[in-house]
């Protein structure tokens, strides 16, 4: 048997089939996948993601090691409680993982506390090398595996979730922009999700996440498992690690080349001198979507043929709920334009090129 | 614990077969089979017309999970396909047994009946199986 999360009975109890996932007994639906997948995009679901791995980074050096660890910057954040997507990188530019990092504590106040989220399935490399990187700094890293971690994704997810807390809680929800979270007596409420919808992720003691869950679903709140938290996501263009992109990949050729900064040009985060090689050398890939409008569902890992150019691979493939047909990320040749070819059990069918997301907010986004 | 009506034969690739006692059979994928695809978002079906063996792919079900292909349990002709999956392919979730059918064959041989599982051995070979 796998690890539980705080809610494993509820998940039980509401008919969730679970299945493992990185070690963990998650629910991957509670009936129909599709059908939590639009009851997100139309009201409401949440999903437990209390399964990822939290970090805290504390220290007078926390954030120098951060700038260095990191291909984003964390002195991007210059609010409390604001969000920053990342990759961590190897030193030859291998996306190691993506996460989340949130400054915790007030810039100007002393004390450094930032609160890094990585995927679970990748924990024991993240955390080993965390710890190797934070060799002969002031850094500690402090792993909360107490904290229960609930998404709350859809048009009213924020006002369904307000309306099971405290009136303290409720304003403080009101003030977070997006991509901010705030802290409430244990709790830590933000702005941010994975489906492309607006939402709170909130991470609370395990110890009360049963009762929140269970006041959520008494708010009309629908429980959703991963499988429509992978068709949400891919629907919104977000990456999925060891999918779209891994230690073999750069971000350059994954899509997240906007998340690399690259000013101030002295920062030495590591990866930096390979993604510069790289880029001087000239890239030769690039991470799309595919849109196949007819019958037929695209899956990771199907050939994809580029007339003129060569050849490229989905990297994720699922039918899209929101717009009736198959999606895809794929990684092709740099120059790909409009059209491609996927070989689909042995047949070559014709694909549209996009640029990702598909769908935002409930409509669909590409042309 | 999923449904395996007696009145059904099985193949151990997840079809059942109704003899409707005239010499046609009714075919469609089992409780099973559809609780291991998740949602069913495509179905492509043979045509009517068609002569087909016993054991050839004749289909693919897509759901949002995997692509599985369809076998022919027997040998025969394609007298009739579900058209109703084209536009409604979660019946194949909803109601396996019932308007979630997938294609009727006019057997070759009415002796392959002979060779099919029933239900308890069906049920048998997904135990074994998983």
């Amino acid at each position: 048997m796998g690890n539980k999360t705080a809610l494993y009975a509820n998940h039980l109890a509401q008919g969730a089939k679970m299945v493992d996932f990185g070690g963990w007994d998650m629910p991957i639906h509670y009936g129909s996948q599709i059908e939590e997948h639009h009851q997100v995009r139309q009201q409401a679901g949440m999903f437990d993601v209390s399964h990822m791995t939290v970090v805290d980074v504390t220290g007078s050096d926390a954030r120098d090691y951060l700038r260095r660890l990191l291909a984003n910057d964390v002195e991007r954040l210059k609010v409390k409680g604001k969000a920053l997507y990342s990759a961590m990188l190897n030193e030859q530019g291998g996306v190691i993982d993506d996460l989340i990092v949130y400054l915790m504590t007030d810039p100007a106040v002393s004390g450094e506390w930032y609160r890094v989220v990585v995927n679970c399935a990748t924990r024991e490399k993240d955390l080993r090398w965390m710890a190797e990187q934070a060799a002969k700094m002031d850094v500690a890293l402090t792993e909360q595996p107490e904290l229960a971690m609930i998404a709350i994704q859809g048009p009213q997810a924020v006002v369904m979730t307000q309306s099971v807390l405290s009136d303290y809680r409720q304003k403080l929800i009101d003030q977070l922009q997006p991509f901010q979270g705030a802290e409430s007596e244990g709790w830590f409420i933000a702005r941010t999700g994975y489906t492309g919808e607006e939402g709170l992720e909130i991470m609370l003691p395990e110890e009360e996440a049963s009762s929140f869950w269970d006041a959520l679903a008494a708010a009309g709140v629908k429980p959703c498992g991963l499988g429509a938290r992978d068709t949400l996501r891919l629907e919104a263009g977000m990456n999925l690690y060891g999918q779209d992109m891994d230690e073999t990949q750069s971000p350059l050729v994954s899509a997240m080349g906007w998340t690399v900064a690259w000013e101030p040009a002295e920062r030495q985060f590591i990866g930096r001198s390979a993604l510069e090689a790289q880029r001087t050398q000239g890239l030769t890939a690039k991470l799309v979507g595919l849109v196949l409008e007819a019958k037929g569902v695209l899956r990771a890992h199907q050939k994809v043929k580029v007339e003129g150019l060569g050849e490229g691979e989905i990297t994720s493939g699922s039918f899209s709920p929101t717009l009736g047909y198959s999606v895809a990320l794929a990684r092709v040749p740099l120059a790909t334009a409009e059209a491609a070819q996927v070989d689909m059990r042995g047949k070559w069918v014709s694909v549209k090129v996009v640029k990702p997301p598909f769908v935002r907010n409930g409509v669909k986004v590409y042309s | 614990m999923s449904n395996t009506p007696k009145e059904l034969k099985y193949v151990a690739s997840h079809e059942w077969i109704r003899d409707e006692g005239d010499g046609t059979v009714t075919i469609g994928i089992t409780d099973h089979a559809q609780d291991l695809l998740g949602d069913v978002v495509f179905v492509e079906l043979p045509e009517v017309g068609d002569q087909v063996s016993a054991g050839d792919d004749t289909g693919v079900v897509e759901s949002v999970k995997a692509a599985s292909d369809v076998y022919a349990p027997l040998s025969g002709e394609v007298v009739a396909v579900n058209e109703d999956l084209e536009d409604a392919p979660e019946l194949v979730n909803s109601d396996p047994y019932g308007d979630g059918w997938f294609f009727r064959l006019r057997l070759t041989d009415p002796a392959e009946l002979e060779d099919l599982l029933d239900a308890e051995g069906y049920a048998e070979h997904c135990e074994a199986e998983s």
